[in-house]
This record gives structure tokens, C-alpha cells and sequence, in this order.
């Protein structure tokens, strides 16, 4: 039986070539293949798989395609309900998503879906020519506020409802963390471009260099002839330590240095103007993707040594399972169970050290990981010149405190009706990561197209 | 978008560029900033709003040449346009009517004190404007700060036009004559800021200096620009750019600005290497 063959691993840059440079480290599947894991799927009658994934893709139905060599068709069916195939195949976490569901995984290894779900992606954008055919105009006009994931596609949704839909974004391009914080070589940034020049074809006006809160705002946007607002603005804020030393210099938030590297294309200094400056030691605080991509940035910025610090143990740690494999394969160094109290600076203000506790685990805390607990007399100093804090981030508040009767959480995101993701202001509706906190590109994707929904019932009763 | 109405060169690598960009001139205050981008390979660069008319739909910035970044900026001319050019940013001046109010400006600081000089005017202030710089030269918008002031105190380092000495014997001659000051605005090379704020800290007058950190994003994001302002760490692109100067380690933001000057000379001599072949 097909199913007993085993799961094909995707072709990867050699890792000691790739840590020196920028480009992709995970190949994708050869056609071959794609069609031979496609084969592994059984085509259950009631998918487990389906059911993990936030936004449904109709995933046998895809993966049959591909077995059969349709592989626009395939696409296709994929894009009936996920509009950003390309990047959720390469960053999904799928482990504990649709495979973690995979029927396939009870006795041995699930099916590659998001493999293959890029490979579809990935062969409609080199052959196909998916034509949009634009519905016509219902002239109701909505404004999108970020232009993340959760803005974009919901963006993408409302222009397929023939509603006359305008992006702000702050930065001087669209794609949000997409853009700025995952790295080029998980995510290549022509394949999002691809994905936007697409939402512009569609007839979405995209206007960039726009701060809302500051230049217009959630209410002014009302005013000025919008019939509703969606409020996309992401979790940006940089959390700190709040340990001594953390404004010496060598010390970057995560965003800094990612967006130094992505966003301003630093990894290509000088020919871009924008400096970006390792030591031969870096220390990454903390323990999620964010951190797994800083460490694999300053590694390939020509960092000798990089530390992940992090006060838990491996089982614990939030990052997606390839990305911790890849990150150890390429030689980034865990010190896991250790946590900084103190970075030291020299007499110029730079760093050169950060002075650590370390952690043993006790009973389970609130979260239902075990707590860590420092151990007394464990202090020690690990010389580093450049620390990357990745350790959360929080919402921006620039758009939540400049909107009036816009209702928040304790948190600072914004609180909405679960099911339609209205805001307290009629109208208003709000998804992705300025509600949940920092989640994933599906998860704001799912809630980009949940509000869309919502609007778009909304507009009929305008 | 973004094109240049009007250049002036105000001193040797200071230029004043009046730019299209109505949305912001429509919603500018004094003492918030612009950040733009030249070209696709440039940084992004924060400007002080120096004025701005929301009937013309224009922002006027004053720069100067320091680096590659704004090297690229001094030499656009008329008809030139800017990449991005994000703004207003920050948090505005707090206008209200204090009584006697010095502004203080050094160098290009000069350009930033003038829109809080005028809105500190016209909410009843008297206004002594204190205008410093290396030589007569280099000194900058003289007649628009008249226009905005009481009074204008101007000091140089060489003694080529005012008072010889630096902004804080400028200070010093007002409160000499018996002048009773209830606030002052203090912008210019953090040194100056620094020895502004020393100054009149053991005098108790409320200083507010204008910080300009290293920034990337302006909005929050990153995090580039923090400082540290009575033992807090604050970002200056939306908790200032203006702070009490009483609070703000300057020492740590001294430091702070110095963190690439290597990566900064590099770009920058490429630059005028490039010129210097091309002859221009
Ligand atoms: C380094 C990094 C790696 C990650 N890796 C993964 C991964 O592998 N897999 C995964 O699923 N998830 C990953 N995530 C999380 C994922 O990227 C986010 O959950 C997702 O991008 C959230 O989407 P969003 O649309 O809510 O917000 P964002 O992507 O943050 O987009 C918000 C947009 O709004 C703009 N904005 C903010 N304020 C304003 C304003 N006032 N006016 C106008 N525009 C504004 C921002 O500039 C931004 O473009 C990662 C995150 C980071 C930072
Ligand atoms: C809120 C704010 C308002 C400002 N207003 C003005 C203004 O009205 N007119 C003006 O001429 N200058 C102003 N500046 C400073 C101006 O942004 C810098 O001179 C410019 O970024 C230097 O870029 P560069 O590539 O030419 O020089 P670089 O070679 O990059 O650097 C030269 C010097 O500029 C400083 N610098 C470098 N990058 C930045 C950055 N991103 N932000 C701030 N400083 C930096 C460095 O510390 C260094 O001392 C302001 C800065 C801030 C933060
Ligand atoms: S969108 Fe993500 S979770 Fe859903 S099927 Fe694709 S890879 Fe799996
Ligand atoms: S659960 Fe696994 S085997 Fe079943 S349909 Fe989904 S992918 Fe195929
Ligand atoms: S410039 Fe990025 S937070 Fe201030």
C-alpha cells in the first residue's frame, strides 16, 4: 500500500554552504516526488487532516490533484480557501497543525501537506496564469489598516465581493512580518511580492508610507466616505528584559534586527546603506521562531558563535520543530535552561558580556509548562559583543489610543466578538495579531477572512 | 509624490527643501518629524518638520550633509522626488502659554526651533530666540526666527557675528539682565543639549531638548532610538522626540549614536570617492 511508503524529505541547501549566505534553505519537492508523497495520501473519507488546518483547506482534494499531475488544478482547489499557498506552505506550523492531524501520524509519519501545498503554489507560479475576473463594483468602500497577512487577505476577500478596498500601511512596503521579520531564506521576499502584485491585479489600492494614529485615523477614515474599517496593525511592539545593561550598545530588539537585515536589506551592506553589526559572539533571548531566525541571520552575518538563550528546556521551546533542526544543523549553539540577569558593557558602552543564571524545571505553571527555577550559585558570564532580545511582542498602540470608544483588553489588543471580530465601534472590526498577540500567518489569515465575512454582511445592511 | 518645490542652500551642506506631501502637511505640528527615503538603497532618515502649509500641501526640511543618506538628500534639486516620506511622527510640542520662553537652537537645530518658536508666539509667549553657530557663516534662517521672536540672541564660537561662546553665554546674558524665564526649548548636537540642560538644571527652569537618536522604523516597532530619561527607557519616535532635558542621559545616547560610525564612514567615503571620479 502506498501509505506505508515513507514520508520524502525535501531537498535542502548543504548547511554548511547555507549559513554564509541569504538565499532559501529548503528546496522544495522535485516534481517526482511531489507526486509520490501525493500517492502516500489514503484520501480518508472524513479527513482528520482538514480539521487542523485554521482556515479548512480542502487538503485530499489538493493532494489528488497533485498524485494525478494536475498541479494548477491543485492549486487552485487550494486557493479556495487559503489565498497565500506559496508563503503558508514554507511557514506554516504544520507539525502541529493539519499533520498533526494526518491520519498517516498515528502509526508512523504523517503526509507532507505543507510540502506539498508549496510545491502546488510553487508550479502556479512559474506556469499558471490564473485570471481574476473582476465582479462588479458595489461601491461601498473599505479601509484595511496594516498590511499583514490579516490585512491582505482580507483585503483579497472583500475585492472578490467587488467592494472598492484601500490598504494603509505604515512601512514603505506591504507584507508586514512577512516583509520584515521572516528572513529571506525561509521566505523569499519575490514570493511575497508575487502574492501582492496579485492583490493589486484584483484591484486592491495599496498605499504605503501611511501611519494611521498620526496622518488619519479610525475615525477620519469613517468620515472620509469608508463604510468600514478593518484594523490589521499586528503585534510590533519590542518587549525588553528590563535588565541592567539592555540600552548598551550591541543590544537589538529582534524587530531592529530583523528589520535592519530584511526590511532595509542590511545583509547587503554597503551596497545598501543601512548597517547592521555582529560580534564573533551573539546571544538570541529566547525561544520562538523569532529567535531561531535572528540566531540563523547573525549566523550568516558572520557571527563565529551563536547562542540561543533560554530559560526552558528543548521540549519546551514555541519554535516550529524544522526551524530548531535547521538552526542546529547550521551550528547555532543552545543554552537552554539558562536565563541573563545582567548584560556588561565596556568603557565605550558596548557589550561584551552577558552574566547568566541557570535553570533547573520545578511543577508546572499556569501555561502547563513546567516553571523554570533559577539555581543558586549558577551564575555565570558568557562573553558576547551583540545580544538579540526575542522574547515577545506586544501591540502597538499607535492606532488603539488614538481611536475613541475603540474597546481594549488588559493587554493592550483589541477585544472583539469572537464569531465576527466586530470591535465596540459599529463598523469597525478588528483580526491577526493586534487581537490575539503574537500568533501565526494562518491564524491572522483565518481571521482576515472571518472579518471580510463579517463586512461583508455588514455592507448589505448599509 | 513627494517632490521638491523649492531648494535653498541656507550655509555650506545646509539646505532648506520645501517637499509635496499635503496629507502630512495637513496634519503636521511643530516638534514632530518626517522620516524619508531617497532611493531604494537608502536609509531611512528622520528630518525634523521645520514648517509646513497645509494650503500649499508642503513640508519644509532643513538638512545636513553628515553622511551618505543625507549627502544624497543636500544634492537633490527642484523637480527631485523623494522615495517615502512618512510622517508627521513623534509627539508634538506642548504649545501653552508659559510667560517668557527662551528658544534655543544650535547649528541645523536652529530649523526645528523655528515652528515651536512661532506656536509658543502665538499662544501669548514672550519669545527670546538664542541662535548659535560655529561662525556668521554657518548660521542659519536669522530672518525667519525675527519674524517668529521678541528677540534674537545670537552667539558664535569664533566671535564672527553676536556674542563670542556658545548658546549657554547666550542664556547667561539674558537671565544676567534680570529676566525672569519660565521655560525653555533647547535643540542642537547632543553636547549642546547637554550643556544647556546642565546648566540650567541647579536654576530650576523646565528645558525640553529635542533627542535624535539613531531610528529605523519611527513608529515603535524596533525600538533603534531608545533612551534612557530618569532611569526609564523611553523611545523617542512616539514617547518624545522631545524630553525633559533634566532626565535624559545624554552620556548613554552620546554612545549610543556612535555605534556605526565605522559602517557610516565607509558608505559615506564610497560616496564621495564616487563623486570625486565622476566629478561632481
Ligand atoms: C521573525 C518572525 C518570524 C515568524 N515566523 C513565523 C512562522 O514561521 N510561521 C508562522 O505562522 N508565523 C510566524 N510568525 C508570526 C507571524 O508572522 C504573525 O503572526 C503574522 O504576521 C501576524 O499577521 P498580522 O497581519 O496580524 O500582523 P503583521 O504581520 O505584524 O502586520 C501588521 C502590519 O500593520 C502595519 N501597521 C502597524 N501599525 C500601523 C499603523 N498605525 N498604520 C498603518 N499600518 C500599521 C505594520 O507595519 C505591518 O505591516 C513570525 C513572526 C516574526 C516576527
Ligand atoms: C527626530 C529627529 C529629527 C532630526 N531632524 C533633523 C533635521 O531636521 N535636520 C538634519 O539635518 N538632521 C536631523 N536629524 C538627524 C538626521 O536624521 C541624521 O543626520 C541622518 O540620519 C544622518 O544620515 P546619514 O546617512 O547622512 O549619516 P550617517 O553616516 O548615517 O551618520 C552620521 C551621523 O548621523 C547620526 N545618524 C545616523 N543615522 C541616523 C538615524 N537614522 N537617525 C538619526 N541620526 C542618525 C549618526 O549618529 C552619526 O553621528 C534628526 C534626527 C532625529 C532622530
Ligand atoms: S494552510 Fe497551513 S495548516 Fe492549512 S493546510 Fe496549508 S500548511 Fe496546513
Ligand atoms: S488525514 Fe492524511 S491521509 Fe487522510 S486525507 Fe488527510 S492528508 Fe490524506
Ligand atoms: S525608530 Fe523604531 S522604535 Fe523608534
Amino acid at each position: 500500500m502506498a501509505s506505508k511508503a515513507p514520508r520524502h524529505e525535501m531537498p535542502c541547501q548543504d548547511a554548511v554552504a547555507r549559513a554564509k549566505n541569504f538565499n532559501e534553505v529548503a528546496l522544495g519537492y522535485p516534481q517526482e516526488i511531489a507526486v509520490e508523497e501525493a500517492k502516500r495520501c489514503i484520501q480518508c473519507k472524513k479527513p482528520k487532516c482538514v480539521e487542523g488546518c485554521p482556515v479548512g483547506v480542502e487538503i485530499p482534494q489538493f493532494i489528488k490533484q497533485i498524485a494525478e499531475g494536475n498541479f494548477l488544478e491543485a492549486a487552485q482547489v487550494i486557493k479556495r480557501k487559503n489565498s497565500l499557498p506559496a508563503i503558508c506552505g514554507r511557514v506554516c506550523p504544520q507539525e502541529t497543525q493539519c499533520e498533526a492531524q494526518c491520519i498517516l501520524g498515528v502509526k508512523g509519519e504523517p503526509v507532507a501537506i505543507g510540502r506539498l501545498e508549496r510545491f502546488a503554489a510553487d508550479y502556479e507560479m512559474a506556469h499558471g496564469t490564473t485570471k481574476f475576473t473582476k465582479p462588479a463594483p458595489t461601491g461601498k468602500k473599505v479601509a484595511i489598516i496594516g498590511a499583514g497577512p490579516a490585512g491582505l487577505t482580507c483585503a483579497a476577500e472583500l475585492a472578490r465581493e467587488g467592494h472598492a478596498v484601500t490598504v494603509f500601511e505604515a512601512l514603505h512596503v506591504a507584507g508586514g512580518v512577512l516583509m520584515y521579520g521572516i528572513p529571506e531564506f525561509r521566505l523569499p521576499k519575490a514570493i511575497v511580492q508575487k502574492e501582492i502584485n496579485s492583490l493589486k491585479d484584483m484591484g486592491v489600492e495599496i498605499l504605503v508610507n501611511q501611519v494611521v494614529g498620526k496622518v488619519t485615523s479610525v475615525h477620519e477614515l469613517l468620515e472620509n466616505g469608508y463604510d468600514a474599517v478593518f484594523i490589521g496593525t499586528g503585534a510590533g511592539l519590542p518587549y525588553f528584559m528590563n535588565i541592567p545593561g539592555e540600552n548598551l550598545n550591541g543590544v537589538y530588539s529582534a524587530n531592529e534586527f530583523l528589520t535592519r537585515s530584511n526590511l532595509m536589506k542590511a545583509y547587503n551592506f554597503p551596497q545598501y546603506a543601512t548597517p547592521i553589526k555582529v560580534g564573533e559572539q551573539v546571544a538570541v533571548l529566547g525561544g520562538g521562531n523569532v529567535a531561531m531566525d535572528a540566531a540563523r541571520t547573525a549566523l550568516r552575518l558572520g557571527a563565529k558563535d551563536v547562542y540561543i538563550v533560554y530559560r526552558r528546556s528543548m521540549k519546551e521551546m514555541p519554535a516550529r520543530v524544522e526551524e530548531v533542526h535547521h538552526a542546529q544543523e547550521e551550528g547555532i549553539q543552545f543554552k537552554i535552561l539558562t536565563n541573563p540577569i545582567r548584560i556588561n558593557g565596556d568603557e565605550n558602552g558596548n557589550v561584551k558580556s552577558m552574566t547568566c543564571l541557570k535553570y533547573e524545571l520545578g511543577e508546572p505553571d499556569a501555561s502547563g509548562r513546567r516553571r523554570p527555577i533559577p539555581i543558586e550559585g549558577s551564575e555565570f558570564d558568557l562573553p558576547v559583543q551583540t545580544v538579540v532580545v526575542a522574547i515577545g511582542q506586544g501591540p502597538n498602540p499607535l492606532v488603539t489610543t488614538t481611536t475613541e470608544g475603540l474597546a481594549l483588553k488588559k493587554s493592550g489588543n483589541i477585544l472583539v466578538d469572537e464569531k465576527t471580530l466586530a470591535t465596540s465601534i459599529p463598523g469597525v472590526y478588528a483580526g491577526g495579531d493586534i487581537v490575539t498577540g503574537a500568533a501565526t500567518v494562518i491564524l491572522a489569515m483565518g481571521a482576515g477572512k472571518t472579518a471580510a465575512a463579517s463586512i461583508n454582511e455588514y455592507l448589505k445592511t448599509k | 509624490m513627494y517632490s521638491i518645490v523649492k531648494r535653498r542652500q541656507l550655509a555650506e551642506s545646509i539646505v532648506l527643501l520645501e517637499v509635496q506631501a499635503p496629507a502630512v502637511a495637513k496634519k503636521a505640528k511643530p516638534g514632530e518629524f518626517v522620516i524619508v527615503r531617497q532611493k531604494e538603497d537608502s536609509e531611512r532618515i528622520p528630518l525634523t518638520i521645520m514648517d509646513f502649509n497645509p494650503e500649499k500641501g508642503t513640508i519644509t526640511i532643513v538638512i545636513q550633509e553628515v553622511g551618505y543618506s543625507s549627502a544624497l538628500i543636500t544634492r537633490m534639486q527642484e523637480g527631485d522626488a523623494f522615495l517615502d516620506f512618512v510622517g508627521p511622527l513623534g509627539q508634538p510640542t506642548e504649545i501653552e502659554k508659559y510667560g517668557t520662553v527662551l528658544c534655543v537652537g544650535g547649528g541645523v537645530g536652529i530649523a526645528p526651533v523655528h515652528p515651536i518658536a512661532r506656536g509658543l508666539k502665538e499662544a501669548g509667549n514672550k519669545v527670546i530666540s538664542i541662535l548659535g553657530a560655529r561662525s556668521k557663516d554657518l548660521l542659519i534662517l536669522e530672518e525667519e526666527m525675527r519674524a517668529v521672536s521678541d528677540e534674537v540672541v545670537i552667539t558664535t564660537d569664533d566671535g564672527s557675528y553676536g556674542i563670542k561662546g556658545f548658546v549657554t553665554h547666550g542664556i547667561q546674558a539674558v537671565l544676567d539682565r534680570g529676566e525672569k524665564v519660565d521655560a525653555i526649548w533647547a535643540i542642537g548636537p547632543i553636547v549642546m543639549m547637554k550643556s544647556v540642560a546642565n546648566f540650567t538644571k541647579p536654576l530650576g527652569i523646565k528645558t525640553i531638548v529635542s533627542m535624535n537618536p539613531i531610528m529605523v522604523d519611527g513608529t515603535g516597532m524596533c525600538g533603534a532610538c531608545r533612551l534612557d530619561v530618569g532611569g526609564e527607557t523611553k523611545f523617542a519616535c512616539v514617547d518624545g522626540p522631545e524630553f525633559d532635558g533634566h532626565k535624559v542621559n545624554f552620556d548613554l545616547a552620546m554612545k549610543r549614536a556612535a555605534f556605526f560610525r565605522n559602517e557610516e564612514a565607509l558608505v559615506y567615503n564610497n560616496f564621495k570617492c564616487q563623486c570625486a571620479k565622476e566629478g561632481k
